[in-house]
């Protein structure tokens, strides 16, 4: 089974708030709260952890559920997440996000 | 405002985090607007160094909503670099500016570094009367051809208008522009007087009429006769509500690292250059004494028919000379909407005060630099 990788999309504001992150999405500027779940995801999302990883690592231990139904879940709940534009999703490691990609001034 | 802002906007409130934050980052400025209340000469700006350092320390007080502007934002050298800073730190950007420095390449730059939008200020959809404000010649064709590079890279784009004697009959064909542009448009009716109280520009505001006309222009308030409606007195809960955001959830920082409520509200808290940002925002002991006032604090506005519908602006009143009193440019424009005279013009004519106010038929206060419309009291989208 190939592996999925997640990065926090370049294009969307992001803050935490007590805990709670607030995202705002970089396509039209609507603004989405995370749940415990998705605030996971999103903090664990650097690109070169694989899914499979965070969801060992960070989902069962927090949340007592079979390893199987977690990643099925959480992958489930990334592709809604990269719908939003809120993570990038893929197959290969992602490089991290350079502000000056688009070429300096 | 949408619900999730709401929500997250009252949870700011309850922690005490500043969720909105508007950074001048320099007062220098490529145009001459006549309304303009800043002295334009650099008395000693922050470094970039000092900016990002400020927006580091920003980020970790839990700042979301970060508003450049100025002066003039593109006149500074590093703004690219402190921009890819504000970003590479999740900010929400938004940028203030008068464009005229925006071509191609730097709108292709915003879109690269994802910028919530760019307020753009615009007097009037006629260059003789435009550039008269601005005193530059060109500058609204400057304006709205960046303009035109930002919408075709997809960016945001909201023009900004302030109302003032000359160009009182443009506004209609400002927003007949930002249509054809497919931009939004804000209306300012109110014009503010400069940071140190000097009114020496009076005159540039429009008068009562005007305004009148303003307020019952449905294009502009939506159902007239609800807008302009005489308000119910002030119930329990209104009584124990606080004014607006300034020192609750948003502050502005001056480009020497002054940290005020507002941008419109130049109360002294504290300067970036001494003390951490969330030291100053926390324990400050005027941002502290801004917080504790409730509308049944005030002087004058508890009694007055329009406490629980006035635009009431704590910075004006400041301005004024009583940060806790009635704003005389709230009261004209409360006055205007309704017909029905503050409970501070009454006082003030029981007393027989021979007062500007009393004497005033204009709003006789300055404009808001072009760059500062957001947190403008009373704007009309
Ligand atoms: S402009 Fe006045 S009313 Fe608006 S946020 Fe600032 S201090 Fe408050
Ligand atoms: S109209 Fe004037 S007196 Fe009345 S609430 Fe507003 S600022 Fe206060």
């Amino acid at each position: 089974m190939s592996r999925l990788y997640l990065a926090r999309n370049p294009r969307v504001a992001a803050r935490s708030l007590d805990g709670e992150m607030m995202i705002m999405s970089g396509r039209d500027s609507t603004l989405f709260t995370l749940n415990r779940t998705a605030t996971i995801l999103w903090q664990a999302a650097d690109g070169a952890t694989p899914l499979d990883e965070i969801v060992e690592h960070r989902i069962c231990n927090e949340f007592e559920v079979e390893p199987a139904e977690a990643l099925h879940d959480a992958e489930t709940l990334a592709r809604e997440l990269a719908n939003h534009e809120i993570l990038q999703i893929s197959e290969e490691p992602i490089p991290p996000f350079t502000p000056a990609a688009g070429g300096s001034l | 405002m949408s619900a999730i802002l709401q929500e997250m906007s009252e949870k700011a409130l309850k922690l005490n985090i500043p969720l909105s934050v508007q950074v001048d980052l320099t007062y220098r400025c490529n145009e001459r607007c006549v309304h303009c209340y800043l002295d334009h000469d650099d008395h000693g700006e922050m470094t970039t160094a000092e900016i990002k350092h400020l927006l580091d320390e920003m980020a970790d007080a839990g700042v979301f909503i970060l508003t450049f502007s100025g002066g003039e934002i593109f006149l500074r050298k590093d703004f690219f670099e402190l921009l890819e800073h504000a970003r590479r730190l999740m900010f929400c950007v938004k940028l203030k500016t008068n464009a005229v420095m925006i071509r191609e390449r730097e709108a292709a730059r915003l879109r690269d570094l994802h910028v919530e939008s760019i307020q753009i200020s615009i007097y009037s959809h006629r260059p003789e009367v435009h550039d008269a404000i601005t005193l530059v010649p060109g500058s609204l064709k400057r304006s709205i051809d960046a303009i035109h590079f930002l919408k075709s890279q997809g960016l945001k784009v909201i023009i900004a208008n302030v109302l003032m004697t000359q160009n009182m009959q443009d506004y209609p064909g400002v927003r007949a522009l930002a249509a054809e542009l497919d931009v939004e448009c804000t209306l300012d009716p109110t014009v503010t007087p400069m940071m140190d109280g000097d009114r020496s520009t009076v005159g540039l505001g429009v008068g009562n009429g005007v305004l009148q006309q303003v307020f019952r222009d449905t294009a502009l308030v939506g159902d007239a006769d609800a807008y302009c409606a005489i308000p119910a007195p002030p119930g329990e809960s209104e009584l124990e509500s606080t004014p607006c955001s300034a020192g609750h959830t948003a502050c502005y920082v001056s480009p020497y690292g002054e940290v005020f409520p507002c941008v419109q509200f130049p109360l002294p808290t504290g300067n970036v250059r001494q003390q951490r940002f969330v030291d100053i925002w926390r324990h400050s002991e005027q941002m502290n004494e801004v917080r504790s006032i409730r509308l049944k604090d005030l002087t004058t506005c508890p009694s007055c028919t329009h406490a629980a519908t006035c635009s009431r602006c704590p910075g004006l009143a400041y301005l004024e000379g009583n940060m806790r009193g009635p704003s005389s440019q709230d009261c004209e424009k409360s006055f205007a909407r309704t017909g029905v005279p503050s409970a501070n013009m009454l006082a003030r004519k029981l007393a027989g005060a021979n007062s500007s106010l009393a004497q005033a038929k204009l709003v006789q206060i300055r404009a808001l630099p072009p760059s500062a419309g957001t947190s403008t009291a009373g704007a009309i989208a």
